[in-house]
C-alpha cells in the first residue's frame, strides 16, 4: 500500500512577539502529528513559543509570472514613503 | 562532499548565443544574485541536477546517523550520551530540511527514499567507514562535520531559495557538531597513553576519507563548470580541500596528534600546506558500493523503512478514519 503522508507547511512564532514565520515543511498523517513533528524538527533550540501547521495543498500562492502586474504599480508611488516629503529641520522630529 | 560527484545534465556550459531566451534570462537572474524559487521557470537540467544534489545531501544526513548512532548506548558518561543523542537528532533534522527543499522541485519524499534504498541515489562516501572506538566519535565530529561545514557555509548563498534557506538552518546548528567532536578529541589526546593512542588511531583512519569528502580533483570533475555557473556549487573541490587542510593541521598540532601524511609541508609561496592526495581508487570503489560498510548501511536503512511500514500505514488509516468521523458529525 502506498501511503505517503501529506505535506504540512510549518509556521513558528519566536519569543519576541513577532508574527508566525514560515520555517519549512514536513510530512505527517494529521494536524496533531504535524505539530508534534514540527516541535522536534523546528524547535530543538528554543526557536519558538507557538506553532501553526497548514496542509500544503490548502495554500494558494501567487504566480511568479504575475510579478510585473502585481508589484510594479507600487514602484511609481514614491509618495507612499515618508522620505518623499521635505520637512524643514526647524520643525523638529517628525 | 555530502554531495559528491553530482552529475549535471546537458553538455557543458552553454554560451549566451546558444541559450534560448528563457535560459538567458534565467542565467542573468543567477548572475545578478537573485534567488530562484520553486515556481519560477528553470532549465530542466538545473532542476534535475539540484534534485540529485539536494537528495544526495539529505541521504547523507540520514545515513550519517548510523556510524554515530552506533555509539549512543556505549557513550562513556551520561552527559556524552545526551550530547551524542542531540547531535544525531540534529542530523535527522538536517535530512528533513533538505528533503523538503528537494520536494519543492517536484520529486516526492517516497521516490527519494526508494532511490536511496535501491542504490539509484548516493550518499557521501564517508559514511561507509566504520566507527570502531569512542575516539571515532571525536574524529567524526571534528573532521567529518568540519569538512561538511566547509562546503555548507558557501552553499548558504546558493541560487535556489529553498536550498539556501535549508543550508542557513543547517549551518546554525552544525558548529556545535564540530565543537563537540573536538572536545572529545581534546579529552582523549590529553588523557592517558592508551587514550591518546586511540585518538591518534581515529585521526589516522579518518584523515583520508575526510579529504575524499570534497570529491575528486577538479581536473577530473566533469560536472563542476555547469554547477558553478548555476551557483549550486560555489567552490571547486580542490579549493575546499585545501582550505580544510589549512584549517585542520594546526588543530591537530594543538591536540599533539600527527596527521598521517609524510608529505605534509607548509608551502610559504602558496600560503597553504602541500599534502598527499587520498587514494582515489579506493574512493571510486566506495562510491560503487564496495566500501567497508556500504552493505550494512543500506541494509539498516532498508530494514528501518520496511519495519516502519505498518506505522506509516496505520497512522494514515487512523487519520483518515478520524477525518471521516468528524465529517459525519458535522
Amino acid at each position: 500500500m502506498k501511503t505517503e503522508w501529506p505535506l504540512w507547511e510549518i509556521f513558528i512564532r519566536g519569543q519576541h512577539g513577532l508574527s508566525h514565520r514560515h520555517v519549512g515543511s514536513l510530512h505527517a498523517p494529521d494536524a496533531e502529528m504535524a505539530i508534534k513533528n514540527a516541535r522536534d524538527v523546528y524547535t530543538r533550540r528554543n526557536e519558538g513559543v507557538s506553532i501553526w501547521v497548514v496542509e500544503a495543498a490548502a495554500i494558494t500562492a501567487s504566480s511568479p509570472s504575475d510579478k510585473g502586474p502585481m508589484y510594479e504599480p507600487s514602484e511609481s508611488k514614491v509618495y507612499r514613503h515618508p522620505s518623499f516629503y521635505d520637512i524643514p529641520d526647524d520643525v523638529g522630529a517628525m | 562532499m555530502y554531495a559528491q560527484m553530482v552529475k549535471s545534465t546537458g553538455t557543458g556550459v552553454k554560451s549566451r548565443e546558444e541559450m534560448s531566451p528563457e535560459e538567458a534570462a534565467f542565467q542573468a537572474r543567477i548572475d545578478a544574485g537573485e534567488k530562484i524559487e520553486p515556481k519560477d521557470w528553470m532549465p530542466e537540467g538545473y532542476r534535475k541536477t539540484l534534485i540529485r544534489q539536494i537528495g544526495q545531501h539529505a541521504h547523507s544526513e540520514i545515513v550519517g546517523q548510523l556510524p554515530e548512532g552506533n555509539w549512543i548506548t556505549r557513550a562513556p558518561t551520561l552527559e556524552r550520551k545526551a550530547i551524542l543523542l542531540a547531535k544525531v537528532q540534529d542530523e535527522a533534522g538536517h535530512g528533513l530540511y533538505l528533503y523538503c527543499a528537494a520536494e519543492t522541485l517536484g520529486v516526492s519524499r517516497d521516490e527519494m527514499t526508494e532511490m536511496l534504498l535501491d542504490g539509484r541515489m548516493k550518499y557521501s562516501s564517508i559514511f561507509n567507514y566504520p566507527t570502531l572506538t569512542w575516539a571515532d566519535m571525536g574524529a567524526v565530529g571534528w573532521l567529518v562535520d568540519g569538512a561538511a561545514i566547509m562546503n555548507q557555509v558557501p552553499l548558504q548563498r546558493t541560487s535556489f531559495g529553498p536550498y539556501s534557506r535549508a543550508m542557513i538552518r543547517v549551518c546554525k546548528e552544525e558548529s556545535f557538531h564540530q565543537r563537540q567532536g573536538f572536545d572529545i578529541m581534546m579529552k582523549m589526546a590529553k588523557g592517558n597513553a592508551q587514550q591518546k593512542a586511540m585518538a591518534q588511531d581515529a585521526l589516522n583512519r579518518f584523515w583520508y576519507p575526510a579529504l575524499m569528502m570534497f570529491g575528486p580533483s577538479d581536473k577530473d570533475s566533469v560536472h563542476s563548470a555547469q554547477s558553478m555557473a548555476w551557483r549550486i556549487k560555489m567552490n571547486t573541490n580542490d579549493e575546499l580541500r585545501q582550505k580544510f587542510v589549512d584549517q585542520t593541521v594546526p588543530q591537530a598540532e594543538f591536540l599533539g596528534l600527527s596527521v598521517p601524511d609524510e608529505n605534509l609541508k607548509w608551502n610559504e609561496e602558496k600560503g597553504g600546506y602541500d599534502f598527499s592526495e587520498p587514494d582515489w581508487e579506493e574512493f571510486f570503489e566506495v562510491i560503487k558500493g564496495n566500501g567497508p560498510c556500504n552493505t550494512d548501511r543500506l541494509a539498516a536503512r532498508n530494514k528501518a523503512w520496511d519495519d516502519g511500514a505498518w506505522v506509516r500505514e496505520g497512522l494514515m488509516a487512523h487519520a483518515e478514519k478520524k477525518r471521516a468521523r468528524k465529517m459525519a458529525a458535522e
